[in-house]
């Protein structure tokens, strides 16, 4: 283990962050809305902090190693939340440090689960400075670090193989790992700008587009209204928000190529686009015709604009709302928590296992079943013409293995510690999802302010858990990474 | 530059790893999707699994913007074939490939614009065998290499306790031999490298480079150790292509047996040789050695495509009484281990073929390029241009030139006339300049010394 030159890239990486947040104090400046306190102080503490991590340290001059590789996101993914907390934490006297920190967490990870609630009251440059948070973390702090930082070419593509979700990772859109890492950032920054465009064209006024853009390319579920999307009550802004976030939860490597060749046919070769889109547009309508027959809504195309914008917020793991779906017929938020844990693609910003991972999973049950018909069977799983070799495989199924444990885990956990069934088992799903709120004591209406410190821990654990596709954390914790 | 490589074997992974920077995009295509994804591991480069030779693979490695075609295949045609696609479909500009067969090679009109359109085919066996009989022709010296078409050679010499120039400065050389004009480049003394100057004393042990016209070098060697006495007696072991092709290029003039465990290659082998006596045994076999006389050997080399065997059957050879041995290693981290040890020379077939293809692809107008020290080093030979306002080098004398630090001018060639370089020596407009690199990381800037500025084109 080279703890050293770990410990010197990650000094890096928060000098990096420290750059990051002069975004909230420019706009403070900008709009003079007092909070201008909170950011100073952050600022120079991240900086300070920083640069003794790179100072300490600077004569590692080693190459990360892939070991070194997994320590080091894991130790970015658990210490920039506590460096991003900190305006809340001081803007915000009132609020422990645990809700701080589960706070940064739940951006970061681009789930948007919040404990605040008075969004509306809140300074403006905080609220964006949430949404930043998601828009940072949406993409990969690593990846941008990558980008822009010359972290060395190999040691580069192992930290941005252990960041980016997905199980095949060999594919690179670029020679280069820092051009694959530059041209994904475009993309996402570009796809970005014209999603806040569209929510100003839509009736949002500038402050709200842009914070939402980033929330919504993010994936993350941030609003600045304690109503989130009702606030407006807007078809228009309903619409706008469904398309990108649809956009959002397709992979990015897609849109690169995609915008590089200026045609449509990666996603005509995407194997996961086409179920994806599948999957939503069944849902949606799906759901809708349920929510009219059980009368919950008195015609059918007010039941499809609620449902349209609520299952794709809540499939791709986003997590606005604009309706406390929580009242609605338990069946339709019940797959809606189901449709998270795997609909957004692989290298999107969404989270949950995975459609690739899903339609493996899928594939290799059917090829199972296949072979109790036809023991002589050879049928390799298949993917958009592609076999996916068996070690792909395995690797999914210990995923698959893996993400039920610590969602069974974590429900157990929350249900221990006093939670009812439905607000335990939702608030994991929703937690391991990177999804935001959960149903019951948990849902769109209200936030997780109600928990307790012990239930807050877990969550935040398993949003980072969820973000970082299980393994790369869960390997930093067994004994087996550390012995020498 | 835009590179796209075929074929990730050995050649093509070390021609991957010597081009692979912040100034290049490289591409691998191979077959085998396991190496590719070991080779995307260890470096910073993108793979494509796919036949090398189809467009649409070609395609997929980005070949309609490439700037650089390297086809190095184990398959002559499969290379031919992507060097014509890349030429006629895609207009690489530029197209390297590998050829083995001589057939190929004896007609122009294969290679040329009409046939497969390749710009420059490598030969990796035959650079090999061109290495291997210099260390015959010149046995005290750890590697030769020709520089303007041959008339300059630089002989890298591993100084002798006995030699009359060691433990005396390199000033001392002139006094020594004074019809000779010699440039010492570079001495590497316990692996790091010795910046020369007239004060530098030679130690014994020390790796000297010198630079000398080529009819003056054995003269030169004699200063740094004992002459050895010629090579008579040669073994070869191992009658792969290699193989082969040394066995005819020494059978002539030396006594040569060659070893092949293979019966059938043995009779290919003998069929295709004269003179040269093939034995059907093991390179490692110690009564097979004794039988014929090892003790006996001026020069005992190991060229079987294993580099245990190799290194093996050498060591055994050495200890058995071999004057010299030579072994052929793949893996450079074995060369490390064994060169200068027991084994004299250990020679990295990636190494030594990679310079002409590097020549290729370095900025400026490089005329030859020889990889030295396992790539750490670089000898480089380039054409000035340009006039004293748009060079950094032209009509300037030698020491007005600023050079990056473990650089070293040693020779000009100018016409046929080879001049050493000194410190008044001027640098005239289309000389050949020989140029020394001891760090491989200064070599961009070196490059840029014989750019033409650009305000002057």
């Amino acid at each position: 283990m080279r703890i050293n030159a770990v410990i010197n890239y990650l000094g890096r990486v928060v000098i990096l962050f420290s750059a990051c947040l002069t975004v909230p104090f420019g706009f403070s400046l900008l709009l003079d809305d007092g909070a201008l306190h909170a950011y100073d102080e952050a600022i120079v503490a991240t900086l300070v902090a920083g640069s003794a991590l790179w100072a300490a340290t600077r004569r590692a001059r080693e190459e990360l190693r892939v070991r070194d590789g997994f320590l080091l996101v894991a130790l970015v993914w658990t210490v920039l939340p506590a460096f991003a907390a900190l305006p809340l934490f001081i803007y915000l006297p009132a609020m422990s440090f645990t809700d701080a920190y589960f706070e940064a967490v739940s951006g970061l990870t681009a789930s948007g689960a919040t404990v605040l609630s008075g969004l509306d009251q809140l300074p403006p440059s905080l609220n964006l400075w949430r949404g930043f948070m998601i828009w940072l973390g949406g993409m990969g702090v690593i990846v941008l670090a990558v980008a822009i930082m010359p972290l060395l070419g190999v040691g580069g593509s192992q930290l941005y193989k252990a960041e980016t979700p997905g199980p095949m990772k060999d594919t690179k859109l670029t020679p280069r790992i820092a051009e694959t890492a530059k041209g994904l950032w475009l993309v996402y920054f570009a796809l970005t700008m014209l999603c806040g465009l569209a929510y100003r064209w839509a009736g949002m006024n500038w402050l709200d587009a842009l914070m939402h853009a980033f929330t919504t390319m993010g994936l993350g579920g941030f609003s600045t209204h304690d109503a989130s999307f009702a606030y407006w009550n807007s078809p228009k802004i309903e619409l706008v928000a469904v398309v990108f976030m649809l956009i959002a939860g397709v992979n990015f490597a897609t849109h690169f190529l995609a915008w590089r060749k200026l045609s449509l046919q990666p996603y005509r070769r995407d194997p996961e686009a086409s179920v994806y889109g599948l999957v939503l547009v069944a849902s949606v309508v799906g759901i809708a015709l349920y929510l009219r027959a059980m009368e919950v809504y008195a015609d059918f195309w007010t039941a499809l604009r609620f449902a349209a914008f609520n299952v794709v917020s809540i499939a791709t793991t986003t997590g606005y709302a604009s309706t406390d779906y929580n009242l609605w017929p338990i069946f339709a938020p019940l797959w809606m928590l189901f449709l998270s844990s795997f609909v957004s693609c692989s290298g999107s910003t969404g989270s949950g296992v995975k459609m690739v991972r899903a339609q493996i999973l899928f594939k290799q049950s059917f090829r199972e079943l296949l072979r109790i018909i036809h023991p002589k069977l050879y049928r390799p799983v298949k993917l958009s013409g592609h076999a996916v070799e068996n070690n792909v495989v395995f690797a999914v199924l210990a995923y698959a293995f893996v993400y039920i444990s610590c969602l069974s885990l974590g429900t157990l956990a929350l249900t221990a510690s006093g939670l009812d069934a439905v607000t335990g088992l939702s608030a994991a799903v929703a937690s391991i999802n990177n999804m935001g709120p959960g149903l019951a004591r948990v849902g769109p209406a209200t936030t997780y302010a109600g928990l307790s410190d012990f239930q807050t821990w877990i969550c935040t654990f398993l949003m980072l858990l969820g973000r970082l596709e299980l393994f790369t954390l869960l390997v930093v914790l067994t004994p087996a990474f550390w012995r020498k | 530059m835009k590179i796209v490589i075929l074929g990730a074997g050995q050649v093509g992974a070390s021609v991957a790893e010597s081009l692979v920077s912040e100034h290049n995009d490289l591409t691998v295509v191979d077959l085998d999707a396991t190496r590719l994804r070991a080779l995307q591991d260890r470096l910073d480069l993108r793979t494509v699994t796919g036949s090398a030779s189809h467009p649409s693979v070609l395609v997929e490695a980005g070949i309609e913007d490439a700037d650089l075609l390297v086809a190095v295949t184990q398959s002559d045609e499969t290379n031919l074939v992507a060097c014509k696609i890349a030429s006629r479909l895609f207009n690489v500009p530029r197209r390297i490939a590998r050829v083995r067969a001589t057939d190929f090679l004896n007609d122009e009109k294969v290679l040329g614009p009409e046939g497969f359109e390749v710009d420059l085919s490598i030969c990796p066996e035959q650079v090999l065998t061109d290495y291997i009989v210099k260390l015959v022709e010149f046995p005290e010296a750890l590697q030769v290499l020709d520089f303007a078409g041959g008339r300059v050679s630089l002989v890298a010499v591993r100084a002798y306790r006995g030699g009359p120039l060691v433990g005396h400065p390199i000033r001392d050389l002139r006094q020594h031999i004074p019809g000779v004009d010699t440039r010492v480049v570079a001495i590497f003394r316990k692996d790091a490298a010795v910046a020369p100057d007239g004060n530098t004393a030679i130690e014994a042990n020390d790796e000297v480079f010198c630079l000398a016209a080529t009819k003056d070098i054995r003269q030169v060697m004699r200063e740094l150790r004992r002459m050895d006495q010629p090579v008579r007696r040669v073994m070869i072991a191992g009658g792969g292509n290699i193989g082969l092709r040394l066995a005819r290029a020494l059978e002539d003039d030396y006594s040569v047996r060659i070893i092949d465990h293979n019966k059938r290659r043995c009779e290919m082998l003998a069929a295709k040789l004269d003179r040269a006596l093939v034995l059907n045994g093991d390179g490692t076999d110690e009564e097979l050695l004794e039988q014929e006389s090892i003790g006996e050997m001026d020069l005992f080399v190991a060229v079987t495509n294993d580099d245990e065997n190799n290194i093996m059957s050498s060591l055994l050879a050495k200890r058995l009484g071999a004057r010299r041995v030579v072994a052929l290693i793949n893996r450079r981290s074995y060369v490390d281990l064994v060169q200068g040890a027991q084994i004299d020379i250990a020679i990295s077939p990636a190494q030594a073929t990679i310079g002409k293809l590097l020549a290729h692809v370095r900025r400026g107008d490089v005329v030859a390029v020889h990889s030295l020290r396992r790539g750490a080093a670089e000898a480089l030979e380039a054409v000035v241009h340009g006039d004293r306002d748009s060079c950094r080098l032209t009509g300037r004398r030698i020491e007005e030139i600023e050079l990056p630090p473990g650089t070293n001018i040693g020779a000009i060639v100018r016409g046929e006339e080879v001049l050493m370089a000194h410190h008044d020596t001027r640098i005239l407009a289309e000389d050949h300049v020989i140029v020394f690199v001891t760090d491989k990381k200064i070599l961009p800037r070196v490059e840029k010394l014989f750019q033409v500025g650009a305000r002057f084109l």
